[in-house]
């Protein structure tokens, strides 16, 4: 009837309430489907939690600091402190705000990346569902996400939640474009955009195949995201807090949840399209998955803690006069020697690894030689401030 | 099993989408509205997936859900007053009148076209569509729908020079 057949989780469950209690079928498979949901929800969100106290960790030991260590061993339990200080403060709506859609934005923003875990593999034969739209399913649910923060930075009331929702817009509609071209560059080396058949297709890790998709992957990455050195939105300096201002309580703790779950959802998006999934030798599949996964939260950390956030306008600039070319660039060879090769051998694929390497090396600096984010002041021309373009 | 639920599967999601589009039209918000009108979209694409077409259904969030509703929704901000909605100017019986013609048009072309069922043993190459939509999709448009296609693609392209020229700094 559907791919949840094959899901042991959801066997088990059916089994147990259909043969053992000899419940009612449609019974057993509501149950069965409820059991997948809440295993992979509260895992993923689980790792969400995590992250917030890694990152916290890992920049505090950045910057010289411990970082937390009180609450639990290592301070582990923080993230625990933290979600129930949260549920006891009070909960503020502002009289300004419209109510329904202030209490919807929080929902809004968390459900498109539960929705989009459902095609994620998490090791060997263990996902919801194999659909043969798998990337581009999770890219439409990204882009969901820019309707929250417009939603939050409206039903806020407030003017600089406003403004900081705009250019939050702004900016992921911009990145939105070089990210779907680095996603269209691994499905045209895997002439698929289901999630197996690309983590199949890489019998080289395709961020070797593919050095200049990973790249662009991984900066418009982070500003999907919102993070460092692209959180504008939250530029305490100019804006308090962006579309988070009037939020506190659990309403908060959502959209925080949300953001640090995207990033683990990001993180497994880049084990699976570029670092070959849940394949490798030895360990379990789902632990290298998690390796995996952690390695790149702990790089988004590390990001996070070394580059100081652009102007707005830097970034607009830099996501449409240098990214955007360099995904051309870069969906060009891949489907040129796509072309060349239909089916590569390992050696054709160690061809195209140099090869790409060598476009990746010679296309960087050639671009930052054409494109400057920073204008030198020229008499008669002002450079725009930031609250002009948003 | 299966036609129960796709039958309460259908007539939510109908509702869903044609609440949303009645709800776009009544409500004074504009920001609502806007809203509304992705609620509508949603429907749409739940609808599109029910009838299997999975691409379909994604690009339509994709496209309408979330790059043309943001889209509005920046439109709907520069408008004078987004909560109230804009004083009327007296085009609502003529918008009636478009929206009945538009309306009749499209009902009676749906009525009258002929649907032709697909048979329960399909030949290999149309099942095979079936199974792998966006592949099939890809090479209709690259091979038969080029011209078109291509036509598409130098209008947006049009579209986006005229954008340009119009809000060019002096």
């Amino acid at each position: 009837m559907s791919p949840l057949k094959d899901n042991s989780i959801f066997s088990w469950t059916y089994e147990l309430v259909a043969d053992t209690l000899g419940g009612p079928e449609w019974l057993a498979y509501g149950l069965g489907a409820l059991a997948v949901i809440m295993v992979v929800v509260n895992g993923f969100l689980l790792i969400g939690t995590i992250f917030t106290w890694m990152e916290r960790k890992v920049v505090g030991r950045f910057q010289s600091r411990v970082g937390p260590n009180r609450v639990g061993p290592f301070g582990i339990l923080q993230a625990v402190a933290d979600a129930v200080k949260l549920l006891f403060q009070e909960d503020i709506v502002p009289r300004r705000a419209d109510r329904l859609l202030f209490n919807a934005a929080p929902i809004v923003m968390l459900a498109p990346s539960l929705l989009a875990l459902a095609v994620i593999p998490f090791g060997a034969g263990s996902y919801v569902a194999d659909l043969n739209i798998g990337v581009l399913y999770v890219v439409a649910m990204s882009g969901i996400a820019s309707l929250a923060v417009l939603i939050a930075g409206y039903a806020s009331g407030n003017k600089l939640a406003l403004l900081g929702s705009m250019r939050a817009v702004a900016m992921l509609l911009s990145y939105e474009i070089p990210l779907v071209m680095a996603l269209l560059g691994i499905t045209i080396l895997a002439g698929s955009m289901s999630m197996v058949d690309i983590i199949a297709a890489q019998s080289v890790p395709f961020v070797l195949v593919s050095p200049l998709g990973a790249l662009i992957f991984l900066i418009a990455m982070s500003a999907e995201l919102n993070r460092p050195p692209f959180d504008v939105t939250e530029a305490e300096s100019e804006l308090v807090a962006g579309y988070l201002t009037e939020y506190s309580g659990m309403k908060f703790g959502v959209f925080y949840l949300a953001e640090f779950s995207n990033v683990v959802l990001a993180g497994a998006l880049f084990a699976i399209l570029f670092l070959d999934g849940w394949e490798w030798a030895i360990l379990p599949s789902h632990l290298w998955f998690l390796i995996k996964v952690f390695g790149f939260l702990f790089v988004a950390s590390w990001v996070r803690a070394t580059l100081p956030r652009m102007r707005i306008d830097q970034i607009l600039t830099f996501a449409w006069k240098y990214l955007f070319p360099l995904s051309l660039v870069n969906v060009l060879a891949l489907a040129v020697e796509t072309i060349a090769w239909p089916d590569p051998s390992g050696l054709q694929l160690w061809i195209m690894v140099a090869i790409n390497w060598a476009i990746a090396a010679a296309a960087i600096p050639l671009l930052s030689l054409v494109v400057h984010l920073g204008e030198p002041a020229r008499a008669g021309r002002r450079i725009p401030l930031s609250e002009e373009v948003f | 099993m299966e036609n129960a639920f796709t039958e309460v599967a259908f007539w939510t999601l109908s509702i869903v989408t044609v609440g949303g589009a009645l709800g776009v039209v009544r409500t004074h918000n504009m920001f609502r509205a806007a809203l509304l009108l992705v609620v509508s979209f949603v429907g749409v694409a739940g609808i599109f997936a029910l009838v299997n077409a999975e691409f379909l259904a994604v690009v339509q969030l994709l496209v309408y859900a979330g790059g043309v509703a943001v889209l509005v929704i920046f439109a709907a901000m520069i408008t004078t007053n987004v909560t109230e909605g804009n004083r009327s100017t007296g085009t609502q019986p003529f918008a009636v009148l478009v929206s009945l013609v538009l309306l009749s048009a499209l009902v009676s072309a749906i009525v009258q076209a002929e649907w032709a069922l697909l048979p329960d043993d399909m030949p290999a190459p149309l099942a095979a569509a079936f199974v792998d939509t966006p592949a099939a999709l890809g090479r209709m448009l690259l091979n038969e729908f080029v011209l078109p296609f291509e036509i598409a693609g130098v209008v947006l392209l049009a579209a986006v020079i005229g954008a340009l020229s119009l809000v060019r700094e002096r």
